[in-house]
Order: C-alpha cells, then sequence, then structure tokens
C-alpha cells in the first residue's frame, strides 16, 4: 500500500474560473523520497496540504486522497484529527510562525499526542527526548523557549514534531527556503535519514528543480494545477521532456551551467480568474501550435521512456543541450 | 556579465570605495574591518549567510545605518555620519540607490506606480517634464503603460521588483544596492529580472553592489566577489576565480552546500560542524 | 497570508458578511446625527417653554412625547439637546485625535529621549481619572461646555497617542519607509504623506469608538451638573433634571434621554468597532 495515493485530484474555489488542481495524479511509496516542484501558484502546495485535509474555504474537491489506503476527503472531523495526530504529518517552511513562542520546547512536541489521549505524558515526555537524539539535539532542549533556538535547530525540532505520531507520510513544504544555504544540507540529511530508518513516505514540495533532483528517487513537476511531467530525478534533470521543465531549468541560475544571460521564460502563469484550453503553457511555449492552444494534452510516456510522462502535444526528445 | 566590466575600470574612479567599515550591535560584532572597491559600471556581490554582516554593511553604504568606524567614498567623495540639510540628503540619494528583497513591503500600498515615480522625479529633477521620463523608465523596467496607474497590491512579485527598480533609477544614481533583490521571486521571474539587471548596466554603466546568499545568481550577475562571515570577508576576488577555485574552507562549504544531482547532504553537514 | 484577522472570534457571526448589527447601528448614528443637525426645523415646540401648569403631563397630541417637571416638551429637548450631547463629544474626539497624533507620530519616529519623554508624560496623564480630571477643571473654570471638552480631550489624549505610536512603529519598520529615506525624501514628507495615510483609517477607528465614551463621560458630567449650564437641554442634564419626576411616578422624561445615551454609545462603539475590523482585515 501507498503511504499517499492522490488519484485524478481536481480542487474548485469560489471566484475562479478554472480548477486550482486539475486532475492531479501522484503516488508517494513507503520509504520513498518524491519531490513535488512547482512555481508560486502551481498549486505544490494545496496538493500537499489536501494529503492532511486541509483544504481552502469554500474549496470543492473531487477524487480521491488516500493516506495508507484511507479517503482523507470523506473523512469527518475525528477522523482528520486522528489522521494530522498520527499517520500524516507536515513540516512547514517557517519554523518560526509555525510554533507558539511562549510554549517550551517540550511542550509544543508533546501537546498532540498527549491531547488526543494516544500516549501517557510520561511515555510523550520519553519519545519527545527520543526524537529530540534522533535530529541530534540534547533533551535540554525539552525545557527552553523557540526563542533560544536558532532556525536550523528549530526546524529539526519541528521535524521531530511531525515524527511523534510514528507516521506512515511526511509532508515538507519548502522545508529549507527559510534556512541558510549550509543548514539547509543539514536537514535535509537529517531528513533522508529519518526517512530509512522509520520507513516514511517523504513529499518533499520545493519551488528548486537543483534540490529536488538532489533529494528525490522521483519528481513531479507542476503547473497551473496540472502535472505536466513526472519521472526519476536524474531523468528529468539531464533529459527533461516537456519544455516547462526545460525552460524552468535553464532559467535557474547555475554554477555549472553557461555564464551570462539566463534563457528567462517570457510571460507569467496564466491567471486563474481566465479559462484555460489547451495547454496551460502554450502561452509562453516555443513550440506551442495551433493544437497546444485547442487540446489539452495528457501525460503520456515516451516509447524508449516509459518512467517519465509527460503532458505535451510535441514532448523534447533530445538532451537540454538543444533546448 | 564579464563583457560590460572592463570598459571604465580604471582604479582612482571607482564607484563605490569602502575602508575599514566597522560596526556593532552590543557585544556582537556585526560589521568588522569591511573594505572593497566597486569600479565605475561594474558589478560585485557580496555572499554570505545571515548574521554574516552583508545585510549591515548594505544599509550603512546607503546610509540607512551608520558606521562606528571606517568610510564610504561614492566616485572618490565622502558620505560620513548623518545628511544635514535638503541639498546634501539629495545629493546623496543621486549616488547610491537600493533595491529590498520583499517586493511586497518595499513599495508604499497606498501609491501607485506612477504617483511613485512622479514623487521621486518632482523631489529630485523640479520643473522637468516627468511624463515622459515615467514612461521611459516604466519602459526601460519592461513595464507597459498600463500598469503605470495600478497600485502594489494588483501586480505580481516581479512586476512590483521592476517598479523598485526604476524608482531606483529614477534619480539616476551611481550605484544601486539589491539587496536580496531577486530571492524573493520564482525562477522564471527571477530570470527576466536578471537579465533585465544585466540590460539596465550594460546601457548605462551602472555600478551594482548585489547582496545575495545565491551562488548561482551571484555567478550571474557579478565580476567581483566577496565572501563575507561572522561579520569579516573571508575571501574575495574575481567572481569566476573564486568560485571555481575557492581558498577559504567557508567558500568551499557555501559552495558544496548548493544542492545538484549526487549531493552528499552528509558530508556538507559534517564539513559545516568541523569549520 | 490571506486569512483574516478576526480580533473577536465569538462575534465573528454577528458582525460578518450581511451584518445586520452593524448595519442596524450605522443607521442609528446616522439617524442621531441627522437629527442633531436638523433639530431647530424638527423640534416641534420651544425647548424651554415653561408650562408649569402642565408639568408631567403624558404624551398627548400637542406633546408626541409628553413633558418634564417644568413643564417642557420633551422631544423638542431630545433633538435640540442631541445638538450639545453630540458636539461635546466631537470636540473631545478632533482634539484628542490630532493631539494624539501629533504626539504619537514624534515618539514613534523620533524614539530616543523624546519617546521616554512623550510616553512617561502620557502615562501620568493615564494615571489621574479622566472624570477627576474634568470636575478639577470645571471647578477651577466655571460652568460651561469648554471646561469638561478640555479635561476630557487631555484625558483621552493618551489612548490615541499611545496607539498611534506602536502603529508608527510598525509602519518604520517596513522596507517601504526605508525605500524613501534612501530616496532623499525627508522625514516630515515620509510621516505626513505615507505613513499617516497608513496608518490613519486604524486611528480613527479607534476615535469612533472614542466618541461613544466620550459621550457617556459628558452626560455623567451634565448629570452631576457639572458642565452645561442649567437651562441648555442636553441628554445628561435631562436625566438630571427627570430623577424628580420618577420619584412622583413619572419615568418617562428622565428615561427617554438614558435610553439614547445607551442606543448612541452602543452605535458608535459597534460602527468603530467594525471599521478597525475591516481595516484589519485589509491589510493582513
Amino acid at each position: 500500500m501507498n503511504a499517499l495515493d492522490v488519484r485524478e485530484l481536481r480542487l474548485r474555489l469560489p471566484g475562479t474560473a478554472r480548477p486550482v488542481l486539475d486532475g492531479v495524479d501522484l503516488t508517494v511509496a513507503p520509504g520513498e523520497t518524491v519531490a513535488l516542484v512547482g512555481e508560486s501558484g502551481s498549486g505544490k502546495s494545496l496538493t500537499s496540504r489536501a494529503a492532511l485535509g486541509l483544504l481552502p474555504p469554500g474549496a470543492v474537491p473531487t477524487g480521491e486522497v488516500l493516506v495508507d489506503g484511507r479517503d482523507v476527503l470523506t473523512m469527518d472531523a475525528a477522523r482528520l484529527r486522528e489522521l494530522r495526530t498520527g499517520r500524516a504529518a507536515m513540516v512547514f517552511q517557517d519554523p518560526r510562525a509555525a510554533v507558539n513562542p511562549l510554549r517550551r520546547i517540550g511542550d509544543f512536541l508533546t501537546e498532540s499526542v498527549r491531547l488526543t489521549g494516544t500516549m501517557s505524558a510520561a511515555d510523550a515526555d520519553r519519545r519527545a527526548v527520543e526524537l529530540l537524539d534522533a535530529v541530534g539535539l540534547g533533551p535540554e532542549l525539552m525545557r527552553r523557549y523557540p526563542g533560544q533556538l536558532s532556525g536550523g535547530m528549530l526546524q529539526r525540532v519541528m521535524i521531530a514534531a511531525a515524527l511523534m505520531g510514528d507516521p506512515v507520510l511526511l509532508l515538507a513544504d519548502e522545508p529549507t527556503t527559510a534556512l541558510d544555504v549550509t543548514s539547509q544540507a543539514e536537514v535535509i540529511a537529517l531528513l533522508d535519514r529519518l526517512r530509512e530508518r522509520f520507513g516514511t513516505g517523504l513529499l518533499f514540495v520545493t519551488h528548486d528543480l537543483g534540490l529536488a533532483a538532489a533529494i528525490s528517487d522521483r519528481v513531479y513537476v507542476m503547473y497551473a494545477g496540472r502535472i505536466v511531467e513526472s519521472g526519476p530525478a536524474e531523468a528529468l534533470f539531464e533529459g527533461p521532456r516537456h519544455p516547462y521543465t526545460a525552460a524552468l531549468l535553464s532559467s535557474t541560475p547555475r554554477l555549472d551551467g553557461p555564464t551570462g544571460r539566463l534563457a528567462a521564460i517570457d510571460g507569467q502563469p496564466p491567471d486563474l480568474r481566465q479559462e484555460l484550453t489547451g495547454c496551460a503553457f502554450a502561452a509562453r511555449c516555443r513550440y506551442a501550435t495551433d493544437l497546444c492552444r485547442e487540446e489539452a494534452p495528457a501525460l503520456r510516456p515516451a516509447p524508449g521512456r516509459p518512467g517519465q510522462p509527460a503532458a505535451c502535444h510535441h514532448p523534447l526528445e533530445g538532451s537540454p543541450a538543444d533546448v | 556579465m564579464s563583457e560590460a566590466a572592463p570598459r571604465t575600470a580604471v582604479p582612482d574612479t571607482a564607484a563605490l570605495e569602502v575602508t575599514g567599515l566597522c560596526r556593532t550591535f552590543g557585544a556582537v560584532r556585526a560589521v568588522d574591518e569591511v573594505s572593497f572597491t566597486l569600479p565605475a559600471g561594474g558589478s560585485l556581490g557580496i555572499v554570505g549567510e545571515s548574521g554574516s554582516g552583508k545585510t549591515t554593511t548594505a544599509r550603512i553604504v546607503v546610509g540607512l545605518e551608520r558606521a562606528d568606524a571606517g568610510r564610504v567614498l561614492v566616485k572618490g567623495r565622502a558620505r560620513a555620519g548623518g545628511a544635514r540639510g535638503r541639498a546634501e540628503r539629495l545629493a546623496r540619494a543621486r549616488e547610491v540607490q537600493m533595491v529590498f528583497q520583499d517586493p511586497y513591503l518595499s513599495l508604499d500600498p497606498r501609491t501607485s506606480v506612477e504617483a511613485a515615480l512622479r514623487e521621486t522625479l518632482r523631489l529630485h529633477f523640479p520643473g522637468a517634464d516627468h511624463q515622459a521620463r515615467i514612461k521611459e523608465l516604466l519602459d526601460q523596467v519592461g513595464l507597459g503603460t498600463r500598469a503605470a496607474e495600478a497600485l502594489p497590491r494588483q501586480l505580481s512579485g516581479g512586476q512590483r521588483q521592476r517598479v523598485a527598480i526604476a524608482r531606483a533609477l529614477a534619480v539616476q544614481p551611481a550605484v544601486l544596492v539589491l539587496d536580496e533583490a531577486v530571492a524573493a521571486l520564482d525562477v522564471s521571474v527571477q530570470a527576466q529580472v536578471l537579465n533585465l539587471l544585466a540590460d539596465i548596466r550594460e546601457r548605462t554603466g551602472i555600478g551594482y553592489l548585489f547582496i545575495t546568499h545565491d551562488l548561482g545568481v551571484v555567478r550571474c550577475v557579478t565580476d567581483e566577489v566577496v565572501v563575507m562571515r561572522h561579520g569579516r570577508i573571508v575571501e574575495a576576488g574575481p567572481t569566476a576565480t573564486v568560485l571555481d577555485d575557492p581558498q577559504h574552507a567557508y567558500t568551499r562549504l557555501l559552495l558544496e552546500s548548493v544542492p545538484r544531482p549526487g549531493w552528499d547532504p552528509d558530508r556538507i553537514a559534517a564539513a559545516r560542524r568541523a569549520l | 497570508m490571506s486569512v483574516a484577522l478576526a480580533r473577536r472570534p465569538g462575534l465573528a457571526r454577528v458582525k460578518s458578511a450581511r451584518a445586520p448589527l452593524y448595519r442596524i447601528c450605522l443607521g442609528l448614528a446616522a439617524l442621531v446625527v441627522l437629527a442633531a443637525l436638523l433639530a431647530p426645523w424638527l423640534a416641534p415646540d420651544d425647548p424651554n417653554a415653561v408650562d408649569l401648569g402642565n408639568a408631567l403631563a403624558g404624551p398627548s397630541a400637542d406633546h408626541l412625547l409628553g413633558v418634564d417637571a417644568a413643564g417642557r416638551d420633551t422631544l423638542a429637548r431630545l433633538l435640540i439637546g442631541a445638538r450639545t450631547s453630540l458636539l461635546g463629544p466631537l470636540g473631545v474626539v478632533v482634539f484628542s485625535t490630532v493631539a494624539g497624533v501629533a504626539v504619537g507620530l514624534l515618539a514613534g519616529w523620533r524614539g530616543g529621549w523624546i519617546d521616554s519623554v512623550l510616553s512617561r508624560s502620557t502615562e501620568l496623564v493615564f494615571a489621574f481619572p479622566g472624570m477627576l480630571l474634568a470636575i478639577l477643571i470645571v471647578a477651577v473654570h466655571g460652568e460651561g461646555l469648554m471646561a469638561p471638552v478640555v479635561a476630557l480631550a487631555i484625558a483621552y489624549l493618551p489612548y490615541v497617542s499611545r496607539l498611534t505610536r506602536s502603529l508608527v512603529l510598525a509602519e518604520r519598520m517596513r522596507p517601504y519607509v526605508s525605500a524613501y529615506q534612501v530616496q532623499g525624501h525627508s522625514a516630515l514628507q515620509i510621516c505626513l504623506r505615507h505613513v499617516l495615510p497608513n496608518i490613519a483609517p486604524i486611528v480613527l477607528a479607534q476615535s469612533t469608538v472614542n466618541f461613544g465614551y466620550a459621550l457617556m463621560d459628558l452626560a455623567g458630567l451634565s448629570f452631576l451638573g457639572l458642565g452645561v449650564p442649567a437651562l441648555t437641554p442636553d441628554w445628561g442634564r435631562m436625566v438630571f433634571d427627570g430623577q424628580t419626576a420618577i420619584q412622583h411616578g413619572y419615568p418617562l422624561s428622565a428615561i427617554l434621554p438614558c435610553v439614547l445615551i445607551v442606543l448612541t454609545v452602543v452605535a458608535f462603539n459597534v460602527v468603530g468597532e467594525r471599521w478597525a475590523d475591516q481595516v484589519a482585515r485589509r491589510t493582513t
């Protein structure tokens, strides 16, 4: 059974012309690291939050979101609470915004399991100290306040808190964006170690294709609420099939890329108030034809690359050099 | 960009010269003996993590923060102490301008794009024809006249940052300080703005002081780079040299920390603890 | 990022979307203001026309809301009295807002010793009950509307200046203020053209709430016989004049001004709170 199974997820918000999520299919196997890459407004965060049943107000979802085989979208409030304290957990982008500054770290860690009564206070304390040790922090932190910790340390506390309920699925929404480059590595290394040790499925949401390729087994690329391409990290990074993936790669300033001007993508992502016919990327794509503007392409694997489907009428087949 | 750099790189007409800058906050030496030179029309990057003192250095250069010791010279003229009087204040504004990190907070939410530009032009060039200049500035940063009437909340992050750049360029400064100016933007928008900045430098010969944590950005837009850590400069030199052949252990750590396929976070974490 | 800041979650539903409470209160406040403005034309009778023979008569065709112990028409006195009753608090609010914003702006922007001096001196006013201050000033100055208005304005000033100071402190941390400084604008220009308009809605909403409180305080002073001269129609004064009539089993002339005072205060407070909430929602 997969840790997360999203099937044909569609999400409509009031006052918009098109769904914010438009038929998202995504799986995370136990112990697997999957990256979900996209720019702001692509729907990547919405997708990951949907796995916890966290939908924006007024949202009308269709499709299925299965966590450990159970559909989140049909759960009642009590079931959802159980899900969030147990089988699925989330690490947020800004650890400082996600923690009450007036509560001690120990209270923060043990709060959810104590409130739901899954553990006694003594057991919860023991487990919290154990997990602090697992994320490389000492037991003395239990009595400290969030203000006394650095951003990197606090994010490790957040990861420990996420693991308190022994989840099968860990959702990490840009967990390193608010951190320094060098502490980013530390947090990633930690997430990776914990995933291996506890067999947790990890869905890593990020805007950084380089980071996604560096840490994940598989990558999904999202654009305007749709998955446009997915595949093994390495293959996607070396030979993207969707023009958007290719454009995203070439517009990222890299240490090993060419110097000088970047190959920027002109224009803006489509507005939510505007209806889409055809491919969402057509207006910014240099390979776009009339077909692209009229008919939305489905995710299709290429003959020689079955594990790398792309939603494009004119997928790129060569190396990124000729993009 | 390396093609544009050598045009006026004569050392005695440096656009910006900083020597022996120091600033302490309480017991913390935020900036400690920092010196660097930005040639006219050049682009200098200051790289570091949070707490490295890069932002304090930038704020001292533009005059938002005072230095305990050291000198800041723009085109050979000293900027010291607080500005006295209107004339001096305006003259200083025409030397150095700044673009801030957060495009959502660096514009007055109640002032339209055109009003913001007009306000600056009126202050610095009273009596001139502002309408034509506003159109020219908007053109220069790739914004249509339709954006002129918009309020900041009606614009995207990338558009707002273009407005901030246009506003800074309006006074025709010798040096533009960019404090993490592209960090909050999406990758595809970031590329557009970086290209725009490169175009503007080529056309106007303005000097950039680029404050950033992103080595990819540094490689893309600067000729020279200064690496800061705990308020001190640990390494400085031409960007290509520093990035290809880093001498200081901290520079090497920064470079290795940039994620890419085959990246080993465990080793970096160990290297960080060892440093 | 787009989650609205609900300041009073318990009341959120009453005041949300169509918000009947807010609409009723806004209508009521508008009605009172309109009545005060048009009072000389609306008043059915001379409010000071004494008719002792007809004292304490109940509602009739001649006197819709009856007459008081001196035989004066209650409706006419209520309408004309609305003018003094609203003018007083208006004076208090205008003076305390203008002076309070100036003090708060200076303290918040300049900081340092100016901030210390201003903050300490406003705290000193805080420590002194406003009513007591008013009674003191009236005792020295004598009867009249001016003395209690000035006294209450001084008593209300710290509330406004403290709010303004905290708003200015938050606003000047925003990078757009730094951006204007770098552009060479003077501090005064930045304050007046950018900081002030951005904090104004919140300050004005607070002033609306203050209006209600000032109305109540002034009515209280009138009731004590301090403030407005004896013959001037004023709601607080009417309650005072009517209390003897209550003992004679005729409560109407005292209760009506009471009801009006309460309704007006509630109306202004609800409207002010709603405006403050709307501003808070827009800026988050």
